[in-house]
């Protein structure tokens, strides 16, 4: 029972991130039609700007990682801009290699910069709790409801604002939006800001808990990818639902069944979904 | 009777998109469905091809079942369509396009492709005669090696047209072949359309524009709300209260 | 005949060029490369089938290629085969795994299709790490044996100890492949795939069986991936599970899209440029694999079509020029 309630916690902890990582790659994909290879990068990328704001300049923990977040917006919006926008009208594959060609280009300047090898960010809530006689440390808790909080604030910045409706409704139909009168360029760089601004936190919040290096992001961008597909492309619900999910299913399934090959079975699980529903679970008509 | 549709319906959750229509196509007609829009025209011709399939009722070519068959397979016996939004091999050229709309009828494959043989040698010969032949008979025989994104809107709706006829099918149906052009390509398509019929082929239209319909078809079958409503002569037609009332509210047709 | 030699004499000039290069006694290192480049391309011709032609975004090529090359690996190891009945074994069984695998995943399209191939690469990427049994796990497949000898009618024999002997082999598969995919592109058959490719709704409202057809192409392609691998194995003598890796699915896409996509010389291009530029490029030294990543984005905006379809549009562009010139001096004459 402590082993299950523990694997839960982690389950819903390792969820939380999946959940950040797989929110923006939806959220690109709906607005611009564009699978985002590059994002578990980003997400690597906000790690390591976290790390290097508190270990360089002995910022403390919370600071480090909004401003991780703020300075990982920036980028993303930059890089739409001089990378995916003058592919816009080029086909999915052309922005694939250009994604490619993205990850490359972080993986290789983080390890120019900050070598091969892996860094730990000291753990800024090292104690531990005690929750229905198992023990869990603080940060992993911190992660869940950082990630319930963001989430919920990423929901009413869709829901209410009026930036956020014109995301939407981009979304929804980008030449429809291009004719009301919707800056369909701008909508995009905000997406692509905010997808980047999600995923740094989502790894600046595990950082404390695993160590990083330079391929941290490539499996995890694979795992987005696979809750992205299964959610159906473009659904946000689907996003959030499918990453706890498969966060959970991770972890019960190491702690039971077996660590090597706990991945096959997320992976094998894809391939046979979509053979009964080619569109995935909460997918709707053709693609 | 060439084709013939039993109490087909479709619904879309609680929406009666096709509800319980019977027809008929009698060879070497023109039938003509008309309706106003959304009454269900084009979800019956996805029904008929293949694209979709029926929530209830059945689809006979030459008696036999063809209800719900996959839309290659529809085209196989002898069905072909052509799409609302003029739909071309947008990427090659008018001789590929109108090759591959006859590829149903050639089995050349890939050991055959491979190994060059004699099946391959003589389907290759063949396709380029037909397909040269049928270039002249849309009035593309000058276009035949023009990619199909040069040729003009009219063309284009003839390329389509010329796909679908490529294969010699037994009966053609066209989803509103002149939408989007002006009166004089409209004529145009006309002639295309009857010089088709003469040859042998029986066509089975969508259209808007009565006025065309009214000269073309030999039958009009009237839709509303996915429910027939009318089937007549054209002169029958436009004397119809119920389908004067229905479909233009009032005022008279032609 | 005589015409035939005229329009395609540069080609033949490219066959003789490869025949006779390893006359000039090139380095060890080039050899290697060469040999590389000439297996890079099978790969990439393969996957232009299914995904160039076909428009079926595979995801899994590197993991086919490294299906073919454990195959043609653990054959000749453990099962004491010889590597002339191990590699078209291997290149077989890829097309089988690719019938099988096909089945579920081509009922899907677009993303759907290309997240789901990905989903089995990384699973043959997990196998080929943990059954150490069969593939020796994260320590890899060492000592895999060169091909037998060709015996000779007269000069003795053909050894594949000598890195020609190797290039020779390899273009000779090269070729192969390349003849099977002339064949098979310009035929009613390629129309098929490239119908698909460009229309599938289309496709199947003229009657053809789209499924059947993609399961074709794929397992065509994934044939040669296997081949590709096979003769990997060969070359390498020893294999890592990272063979099986999606960056190599990631770099035969580059080398096709770089090269040329839906074209045939487009993938030997490719395959022979990329790596020849990435090799140049550590002379950089730490910052190579940046600066490449930036080639890489800048090259698709503004080649999108590839190297092939660049030079081709300048072909068109000066055809275009000295065409008008010449008008212009009838137009002149006859004025």
């Amino acid at each position: 029972m402590e082993l299950f309630f523990q694997q839960t916690i982690n389950g819903i902890m390792l969820g939380s991130t999946y959940v950040l990582v797989a929110l923006g790659v939806t959220m690109i994909y709906g607005i611009m039609r564009l699978p985002s290879f590059a994002h578990g990068h980003f997400y690597m990328l906000g790690a390591y700007i976290t790390f290097f704001l508190i270990t360089l300049y002995n910022f403390s923990y919370w600071p480090a990682l909004i401003l991780s977040m703020v300075v990982l917006f920036f980028i993303g919006g930059l890089v739409e801009r001089i990378v995916f926008r003058p592919l816009r009208e080029q086909s999915q594959i052309s922005n694939f290699i250009a994604a490619i060609g993205i990850l490359l280009f972080i993986e290789h300047m983080v390890t120019v910069i900050w070598g091969p090898h892996s860094h730990r960010i000291p753990n800024p809530y090292p104690e531990h709790i005690y929750l229905f006689g198992a023990s869990v440390s603080q940060q992993r808790l911190i992660v869940i409801l950082a990630a319930v909080v963001l989430i919920a604030l990423l929901q009413l910045f869709i829901k209410k604002t009026v930036i956020g409706f014109t995301m939407e409704a981009t979304a929804q139909d980008r030449e429809g939006a291009a004719l009301v009168g919707i800056n369909v360029n701008r909508v995009s760089s905000l997406t692509f800001s905010i997808a980047c601004a999600l995923a740094a936190a989502a790894a600046s919040l595990v950082a404390p808990i695993f160590v990083i290096v330079p391929g941290m992001g490539s499996l995890l961008v694979m795992k987005a990818m696979v809750i992205f597909i299964l959610g159906g492309l473009g659904s946000i619900p689907g996003a959030i639902i499918g990453g706890y999910i498969l966060g959970l299913i991770e972890a019960l399934g190491g702690g039971y069944i077996s660590s090597e090959y706990k991945d096959v079975f997320a992976f094998g699980a894809l391939i046979l979904i979509l053979a009964i529903k080619p569109t995935g679970i909460f997918g709707k008509g053709a693609a | 009777m060439l084709l013939k549709v039993e109490a087909l319906s479709k619904h879309f959750g609680g929406l009666k998109a096709v509800d319980g229509v019977d027809f008929h196509v009698n060879q070497g007609e023109i039938v003509a469905i008309i309706g106003p829009n959304g009454s269900g025209k084009s979800t019956l011709f996805n029904l008929i091809s293949g694209t979709l399939r029926p929530t209830t009722g059945k689809v006979l070519f030459q008696g036999d079942e063809i209800t719900a068959h996959k839309p290659y397979r529809v085209a196989a016996l002898g069905i072909k369509r052509t799409f609302q939004t003029t739909t071309l091999f947008d990427q090659l050229r008018v001789v590929d396009n109108l090759a591959i709309g006859r590829r149903v009828n050639t089995k050349t494959g890939f050991w055959d492709a491979l190994f060059r043989t004699a099946r391959w040698r003589r389907e290759r010969d063949e396709t380029v005669g037909k397909v040269l032949e049928l270039s002249g008979i849309i009035g593309l025989g000058d276009k035949f090696f023009d990619f199909v994104t040069t040729l003009s809107q009219e063309a284009q709706k003839r390329l389509a047209i010329g796909i679908a006829l490529a294969s010699e099918p037994g009966l053609l149906l066209l989803d509103e072949p002149t939408a989007g052009i002006n009166m004089e390509e409209t004529a145009e398509i006309i002639e295309l359309i009857r010089k088709v019929r003469e040859a042998g082929t029986t066509i089975c239209l969508i259209e808007h524009k009565m006025r065309m319909v009214m000269g073309l078809a030999d039958r009009i079958i009237v839709l509303n709300y996915g429910r027939k409503i009318a089937e007549g002569t054209p002169q029958e037609i436009s004397g119809n209260q119920v389908v004067i009332e229905a479909y233009l509210g009032g005022k008279s047709i032609a | 005949m005589h015409e035939y030699l005229r329009k395609k004499w540069f080609y033949f000039l490219l066959l003789l060029l490869a025949l006779v290069f390893p006359l000039f006694g090139p380095s060890r290192l080039i050899f290697t490369m060469l040999i590389l480049s000439g297996i890079w391309s099978i790969a990439t011709l393969g996957l232009n089938l299914i995904l160039g032609y076909t428009g079926q975004a595979s995801l899994a090529h590197g993991a086919f290629f490294g299906i073919g090359a454990y195959a043609v690996g653990i054959m000749t190891t453990r099962l004491g085969l010889s590597f002339w009945i191990a590699l078209p074994l291997a290149s077989f069984l890829c097309a089988a795994i690719g019938f099988l695998i096909g089945l579920p995943t081509l009922r899907t399209k677009g993303a759907y299709f290309a997240i789901s191939t990905l989903a089995f690469g990384i699973i043959v990427f997990i196998i080929a790490g943990n059954w150490s049994d069969l593939t020796g796990g994260h320590m890899g497949l060492p000592a895999i044996p060169r091909p037998n000898p060709i015996p000779l009618p007269l000069a003795g024999e053909i050894s594949f100890t000598s890195p020609a002997a190797r290039y020779y082999l390899v273009l000779f598969f090269l070729l192969l492949t390349l003849w099977v995919m002339h064949r098979v592109v310009f035929s009613l058959q390629g129309y098929s795939f490239m119908a698909i490719r460009n229309n599938e709704n289309l496709a199947e409202a003229v009657g053809i069986n789209t499924f059947r057809n993609k399961l074709l192409s794929f397992m065509v392609a994934n044939f040669f991936a296997g081949l590709a691998g096979g003769l990997y194995a060969m070359q390498l003598g020893a294999l890592s599970p990272f063979i099986t890796h999606h960056v190599l699915t990631f770099n035969l896409i580059i080398y096709l899209i770089l090269g040329g996509v839906a074209t045939l010389a487009g993938p030997i291009i490719g395959a022979i440029t990329v790596p020849f530029i990435v090799d140049a490029l550590f002379a950089i030294g730490p910052y190579r694999m940046v600066i490449f990543g930036v080639l890489l984005i800048v090259s698709i905006i503004y080649f999108p079509r590839g190297l092939m379809g660049g030079l081709t549009s300048l072909w068109n562009r000066t055809a275009d020029y000295y065409r008008h010139r010449k008008d212009g001096v009838r137009h002149a004459a006859e004025s």
